[in-house]
């Protein structure tokens, strides 16, 4: 059916585009917009009324004019979705991008995604062993969780991202994770780093790649993590994939909404983001998890990085009102030359606790992670005081601890980019290296685990 | 009356119609799939809509219904037990209906209509009733009887009542005036339910939590907040309040929050075992679940669903404890359709009406005595989250302003795992002195003077640790080296408390005063040895306090507490000798 071309354009602001009286048109409608050169940009509706619709492009409105003739499509934004994805690389809006043929589809789904019923979700329990140390011991990932990594600019966050997703597995199974990868806004030099690991590693083979880069449009990065979820939802809910979704880099994500909520002048809130913030970014987090009946899942690892290294910020801090937990790059850490320098102390993996264990990990897993993390603390509290007083004025507690918190950094964080931890070898090397702390002060270690795994005692 | 008008504009969750006549709070059925929706505004012959489903796909032009109604809950058997979303549709029947994923245009009823309850009447013929008086019982549940009450507002001579099975919608009374009433009653959520007047509280929320029962009690029908960024164990301590309160019926909102925590929840709660009861804990539940991706117009409404629902409960003479996480959620979702009214913002985006919604949902907690002339209480604690852990945002302080408890979650703590991470320098109660009676009563006469002897052991400790900070512990005198100690203690073996432990997760009152005796009996004892030559490190290190402060994790230490003391207090003395 051919659909009528609108010329009413009265206004255009940024990435916004305003018509005057047109037939209804839906809300979130899709819009085509033809170029005098011929050319076609996307849009969508933002607003709808007999007098006047708001639309927003996508590849942003250079070129638009009042002339430029406007259709609208008559239906929502839909991705076409089949097994042929996996493979293939695509464009922040969802068109090949390398060359290869269209995407046949099986269906056609809507991009912006029900909710699951809270009451059709299953409770995320399988560990995913990451093979790093500091992640699968202190900040335990678990199939179907939303585990972002909080990161700045500078840091080896993307190394770590793809070290994840290089080494991913099930304990005890080969079963493979298909990557959806996301790219908002990152730099060609980014992307071709990710692909060309991807292409090494023989990933791409089992990836879906969505990507928008810094010189793409930045409004369409409002629809680019969409239509990757959507694509992962299609295979995980659909096909019984489980799939591990990395996007990068949220921060650029939540300017594109800024940049979208100043356009249509709306009331800002902290840091001129825009109010709704919390349930857009909700809208995307909260597309993760496993649901009953179905074998498929869906593991989110969003990347953002915190503007001034601020954890305040309204972008980590949101998110990590909606994620379940996080994972904090460290810049001191980074700078002592220490791979991955992750910081387990602002991390968190709030699913942890239903994933460790004798079942799954080893019955001494929670204890071992507890004992860790607060010996680690209170060495690296002690740090602060000998800067003061001096190593000879701490008592023998203090100084094993303090020395423990040295070796922590040095022999548990540190890994190469290519080693792949066991989690026994990972408890393991924990055991090995609380050993130099004498056992009275380790007080979280249960007496049986002593008894157990204790180096002393293993002999 | 004209009830059909058309829809003129769209912009996200708010909907402008025209040509319908509407009331403020009408509940209206928007486009052809008949959304439910909200009129919030009215112009002239336009009537501004919050749409409580997703609006993607919805014309100018379709059509729009107005129910006539305000948006209501109902109210009879069958509430109990339910996982509602925010406007009262069970999540079960949602998913029979639409799978997985929650599609939209389904109205569901808040609870099964057909199924038959057994009704005692409790008056007779010819009685004369009034409104919220209890006409009949109903078993609802194991533990919980359901009281089957006059609506507020009618009443009259009883023509005749019957008691049998029923189903909630049949007729059980008719009075002389032709009134006819069902087990159902139905009741606009942004009403208050009426009582008869409010009382001032004077017994506590059992919690089971020590630090919250002894520092900073909450009373039943008092309302209390509890702040804190991410990370800060807010959840957890919300829903272990839920798990244990000594509350008889228990209202769960989870606004706004994670889904897969939610299920977590919903997983759990059917398996939990009433410590009181001894029965199933979703017994004397209801819960609501509106996850942060579901519509922001139903997570706005949620709360008072929640609310309305535990005021019923009150009504019949019980007290309710409601859970709200989070309220920051609640007060987001005001902020986004006010900014889609395109009203003018108050502080930070908010809409400057946030402070009077906060107060007046905080208002409808209280002790009362009810239509019926019982007593019943409604209990609030309402998690807060504020942006980066900042206390002085807009809800934080909305917040504080009307509770009267404030458990400050503190993010430090909960890095160095010390859970529940409440700050005790920061929160407060201002209950004591209207609880205090009760503890001497019920508990120990000295009861609210070992609570000022710990609660100022950790003000002390507060300040010598800045001491400490610099100088190092060694440099202090060693009775306040002993002060370090004792409070080391309280923090370890008091604060401290493990939410997921089988024991330890729930402490009875009377094992908590003893424990904090218990406390205050190792600092005398030590005190005493020490002024009789014993070294601190001695007395610290005797074995026997490692056994009194372990043993809070068996099941038998209430018996056991005793012992365990007398043989710490042995040891202590023996290390005079050594010297």
């Amino acid at each position: 059916m051919s659909r009528k071309e609108y010329r009413t354009i009265t206004d255009v602001k940024g990435p916004l585009v305003f018509l005057n009286k047109t037939e209804p048109v839906a809300f979130g409608e899709i819009v085509e917009l033809r170029m005098n050169d011929g050319s076609i940009k996307n849009g969508q509706v933002l607003d709808t009324s007999d007098e006047l619709v708001i639309v927003q492009v996508f590849e942003g409105t250079a070129g638009v004019d009042l002339s430029t003739g406007v259709k609208f499509m008559g239906d929502v934004f839909k991705l076409p979705v089949s097994d042929d994805l996996i493979g293939r690389i695509l464009d922040g809006a969802g068109r090949p991008k390398d060359g290869g043929p269209e995407i046949v589809a099986d269906e056609d789904a809507d991009i912006i995604g029900a909710a699951i019923n809270p009451y059709s979700r299953q409770s995320p329990h399988d560990f995913i062993q990451t093979g790093i140390s500091a992640i699968d011991c202190c900040t335990t990932l678990v199939r179907g969780q939303k585990l972002p990594i909080f990161s700045a600019s500078g840091l080896p966050h993307n190394d770590i991202a793809l070290q994840i997703a290089r080494q991913a597995k099930l304990k005890d199974s080969d079963q493979e994770f298909i990557v959806v990868f996301c790219a908002m806004g990152i730099t060609s030099e980014e992307y071709n780093f990710f692909r060309s690991d991807l292409e090494r590693t023989g990933a791409l083979e089992n990836a879906v790649l969505f990507v928008n880069l810094a010189d793409d449009p930045a409004v369409e990065r409002i629809i680019t993590p969409r239509l990757a979820l959507t694509a992962a939802e299609y295979l995980a809910f659909e096909k019984d994939y489980h799939v591990l979704v990395i996007y990068t880099d949220m921060t650029n994500y939540c300017d594109a909404l800024r940049q979208i909520g100043a356009a249509r002048e709306e009331v800002p809130g902290r840091r001129g983001y825009p109010g709704y913030m919390y349930t857009d970014l909700a809208m995307l987090y909260e597309r993760a998890g496993i649901v009953k009946g179905k074998k498929g899942s869906i593991t989110q690892f969003p990347i953002l990085t915190m503007p001034g290294d601020d954890i305040t910020h309204p972008i980590p801090d949101l998110s990590g009102y909606i994620t379940e937990g996080q994972i904090v790059i460290s810049r001191e850490l980074h700078q002592a030359g220490i791979y991955p320098p992750i910081n387990v102390l602002p991390s968190l993996s709030r699913l942890m606790g239903s994933c460790i264990g004798a079942k799954t990990t080893r019955e001494d897993h929670k204890s071992v992670s507890d004992q860790m993390y607060a010996a680690y603390a209170q060495g690296r509290e002690l740090r602060g005081l000998v800067a003061i007083v001096g190593e000879d004025a701490l008592n023998e507690r203090d100084k094993q601890l303090l020395d423990f918190s040295g070796v922590f950094e040095d022999k548990f964080l540190r890994q190469s980019r290519d080693e792949d931890r066991s989690i026994d070898e990972t408890l393991d090397l924990c055991w090995t290296l609380m050993s130099d702390i004498d056992t009275k002060y380790l007080v979280r270690l249960d007496q049986k685990w002593i008894e157990k795994y204790h180096p002393d005692n293993r002999e | 009356m004209k009830n059909e008008g058309v829809i003129y504009r769209i912009s996200g969750p708010v909907v402008t119609a025209t040509g319908m006549e509407a009331g403020m709070y009408d509940v209206v059925r928007v486009g052809h799939e008949g959304l439910m929706g909200e009129v919030i505004e009215l112009h002239g012959d336009k009537a501004v809509i919050q749409v409580y489903e997703d609006t993607s796909g919805i014309r100018p032009g379709e059509p729009v219904l107005n129910t006539r109604e305000t948006l209501s809950v109902a109210l009879g058997p069958g509430l109990l037990t339910q996982i509602y979303d925010g406007i009262q549709r069970p999540l079960a029947t949602l998913e029979e209906v639409m799978g997985v994923f929650i599609t939209r245009g389904v109205d569901a009823d808040g609870f099964d209509m057909e199924k038959k309850w057994k009704f005692e009447a409790t008056v007779s013929k010819g009685d004369e009733v009034v409104g919220g008086q209890v006409i009949g019982t109903v078993q609802e549940t194991e533990t919980i009887v359901h009281k089957i009450m006059v609506p507020p507002g009618k009443g009259g001579k009883v023509k005749s009542i019957s008691t049998g099975d029923f189903n909630v919608t049949e007729d059980v009374c008719t009075l002389e005036d032709g009134t006819t009433m069902q087990m159902m009653q139905k009741w606009p959520v942004r009403t208050p339910r009426p009582y008869q007047q409010k009382y001032a509280p004077d017994t506590p929320l059992i919690t089971g939590m020590r630090i919250l029962d002894f520092l900073f009690p909450l009373a039943k029908g008092g309302a209390a907040g509890i702040p804190g960024p991410f990370g800060s164990g807010k959840t957890v301590t919300q829903q272990s309040l839920a798990k244990y309160s000594d509350a008889q019926i228990v209202v769960y909102i989870g606004c706004g929050e994670r889904g897969n925590e939610m299920t977590e929840v919903l997983d759990e709660f059917p398996h939990l075992i009433d410590p009181n009861t001894g029965k199933p804990l979703m017994n004397r539940t209801v819960m609501i679940a509106n996850t942060s991706n579901m519509p922001v117009a139903a997570r706005e409404a949620s709360v008072y669903t929640g609310i309305t629902i535990a005021e019923y409960f009150r009504d019949m003479g019980y007290d309710v404890a409601l859970m709200a996480d989070s309220t920051s959620r609640w007060a987001e979702a005001m902020r986004e359709i006010s900014s889609r009214l395109e009203e003018m913002p108050g502080e930070e985006g908010y809409p400057a009406y946030l402070s009077s919604r906060i107060a007046e949902f905080y208002e409808r907690a209280g002790r009362v005595q009810t239509l019926n002339g019982d007593d019943g209480s409604v209990t609030v604690i309402g998690a807060v989250s504020p942006p980066g852990g900042d206390i002085s945002e807009p809800v934080s302080q909305g917040t504080l302003r009307i509770v009267k408890v404030f458990w400050g979650l503190d993010a430090g703590l909960a890095r160095q795992r010390h859970f529940p991470a409440i700050n005790w320098l920061s929160s407060y109660s201002l209950y004591p002195p209207s609880l205090d009676q009760w503890f001497r009563d019920e508990i120990g006469q000295d009861y609210p003077e070992i609570r000022t002897a710990i609660s100022s052991l950790l003000q002390v400790e507060a300040e010598l640790q800045e001491i400490v900070q610099l100088v190092g512990s060694d440099a202090l005198p060693v009775d306040q080296q002993l002060t370090l100690e004792v409070a080391r203690m309280i923090r370890e073996y008091f604060l401290q408390q493990n939410g997921f432990h089988e024991v330890d997760a729930f402490c009875s009152v009377d094992l908590h005063y003893k424990m904090a005796k218990a406390i205050l009996t190792f600092q005398e004892s030590a005190k005493s040895a020490m002024a009789a030559g014993a070294e601190l490190q001695d007395v610290v290190n005797v074995p026997a306090r490692t056994e009194l402060m372990r043993g809070r994790f068996e099941s038998t230490y209430t018996e056991e507490i005793d012992g365990l003391l007398n043989k710490m207090n042995e040891e202590i003395a023996a290390a005079i000798e050594e010297n």
